[in-house]
């Protein structure tokens, strides 16, 4: 049976590791209500603009824009969204694992696969493995702004266009509620607007006006649909981690708390059994004495 | 009276505004244009400009700076990259602004470098002058 100074100092340190596993909860949940607002904010603007581009694209000859145009793919590239910081539960490791089991896939039928990874975490994950992204983006969560979203936006644009890789796909968690993350991937490149099959006949732009024209309009609009989907993504991932966070610790804070009651009880049970036994040992000692 | 249409100016970051209003004038990249309520189907690239919105007899200034506009005829949505309304403009770091792009300006030697600093300089000037009128 331990001592009960080894049970007392035990109860003291699982006492000061929820102690912080409370404090980071509560750090997670005072930003999460902000990064929440801000990819419900963000939504509307991504969600517009692929209603427009939907329109836009309806009818257009796809070959004539580079973004929209359909190649034979050999290279495909995914961008994996991670976060920078670890303790929140399965958050980055299920990301991971999926990007692993995308990568696996690919290669298995026939494809190359390169990466670009944004967050420590997934950084970390594959120099350890000896695969080197072709991009990395480490810390931009703490401030992240749309000006992240444009420079890794600009950067595939630049690099796809280049022929760098036929396709992207962007691997990142969705946030779908505080408790709950889903694991998104998405082919962002080129770009597949999404049309409804009834939609195939009909001219494109229907009776709009633009201005200046369609071709024009549409050159401007895909590269920033990208960073904008982009962006999306990072915030998306920002919340998600958060929410993610503040589950893990909820949860490590109430183990902590069950913890601690357990070995209380084992303390108490020590304490009573050793005042029993020193008892014991008077009475019989006083036995003893009487006895003799 | 022709009714009022709806107005939302969206960026990346936020919704800007979203409210009923009476007229809008918007910098087109072909030159202003007015919308009001019944407007047809119409969509437009923004360049870096004013836009103004009156409700009633009260006109608000926004500076906005790409984007574009989509009309319809009861609804008329916004997607800007930046857009700040005119009481936000902070007046003397937009003035600071176009003194640091001017010198980049001077200084610039390569065709870029002189086409992004003219960039720079357009949206702190239009700061400038948006904030100027609030």
């Amino acid at each position: 049976m331990p001592s009960l100074q080894h049970i007392r100092r035990k109860i003291a340190s699982v006492k000061s590791t929820q102690k912080i596993t409370k404090a980071m909860k509560m750090v997670a949940a005072a930003k999460l209500k902000r990064a929440q607002d801000r990819i419900l904010s963000a939504r509307p603007y991504a969600q517009k603009m692929a209603a427009v581009l939907k329109r836009l694209s309806r009818g257009v000859n796809r070959d004539l824009h580079p973004l929209l145009r359909r190649r034979d793919a050999r290279k495909i590239e995914l961008l994996v969204i991670t976060a920078d910081r670890g303790l929140c539960g399965a958050f980055n490791a299920n990301i991971l694992r999926r990007a692993q089991e995308f990568i696996r896939e690919k290669r298995a039928a026939g494809f190359e696969v390169g990466l670009s990874v944004v967050g420590r975490k997934s950084r970390d994950f594959f120099r350890r493995r000896d695969i080197i992204p072709r991009q990395t983006w480490v810390q931009i969560f703490d401030r992240l702004n749309y000006a992240h979203g444009t420079e890794i936006g600009r950067d595939i644009v630049g690099q796809y266009a280049e022929g760098k890789f036929d396709e992207l796909y962007l691997l990142y968690n969705e946030f779908k509620s505080v408790m709950q993350q889903r694991i998104a991937v998405e082919k962002l490149l080129p770009i597949e607007p999404a049309i409804e099959s009834d939609d195939a006949g009909k001219p494109a732009g229907g009776d709009y006006l633009y201005e200046p024209d369609e071709t024009v309009v549409l050159a401007q609009l895909l590269p920033k649909y990208i960073e904008v989907q982009v962006f999306r993504a990072l915030l998306e991932s920002a919340a998600g981690e958060l929410g993610a966070r503040m589950t893990a610790m909820d949860a490590a804070t109430r183990n902590a708390g069950e913890l601690i009651r357990k070995m209380t009880l084992v303390y108490n049970k020590t304490r009573q059994a050793v005042i029993t036994k020193e008892l014991m040992d008077i009475v019989g000692g006083a036995e003893a004495m009487r006895g003799g | 009276m022709p009714g009022q249409i709806h107005l939302d100016i969206a960026t990346p970051e936020r919704l800007l505004v979203s409210e009923p209003v009476d007229e809008v004038i918007a910098p087109g990249s072909e030159g202003e244009f007015g919308v009001l309520s019944g407007h047809c189907c119409f969509l437009a690239m923004l360049r870096i400009g004013e836009l103004r919105y009156r409700q009633g007899e009260q006109w608000k200034r926004l500076s906005v700076s790409w984007g574009y506009a989509e009309v319809e005829p009861r609804r008329i949505t916004v997607l800007a990259e930046i857009a700040e309304r005119a009481e936000e403009i902070d007046l003397a770091r937009a003035e600071a602004a176009a003194k640091a792009a001017e010198q980049q300006l001077a200084a610039a030697s390569k065709r870029e470098e002189m086409a992004a600093a003219r960039a720079q300089l357009e949206k702190a000037l239009l700061r400038l002058k948006v904030g100027k009128k609030k």
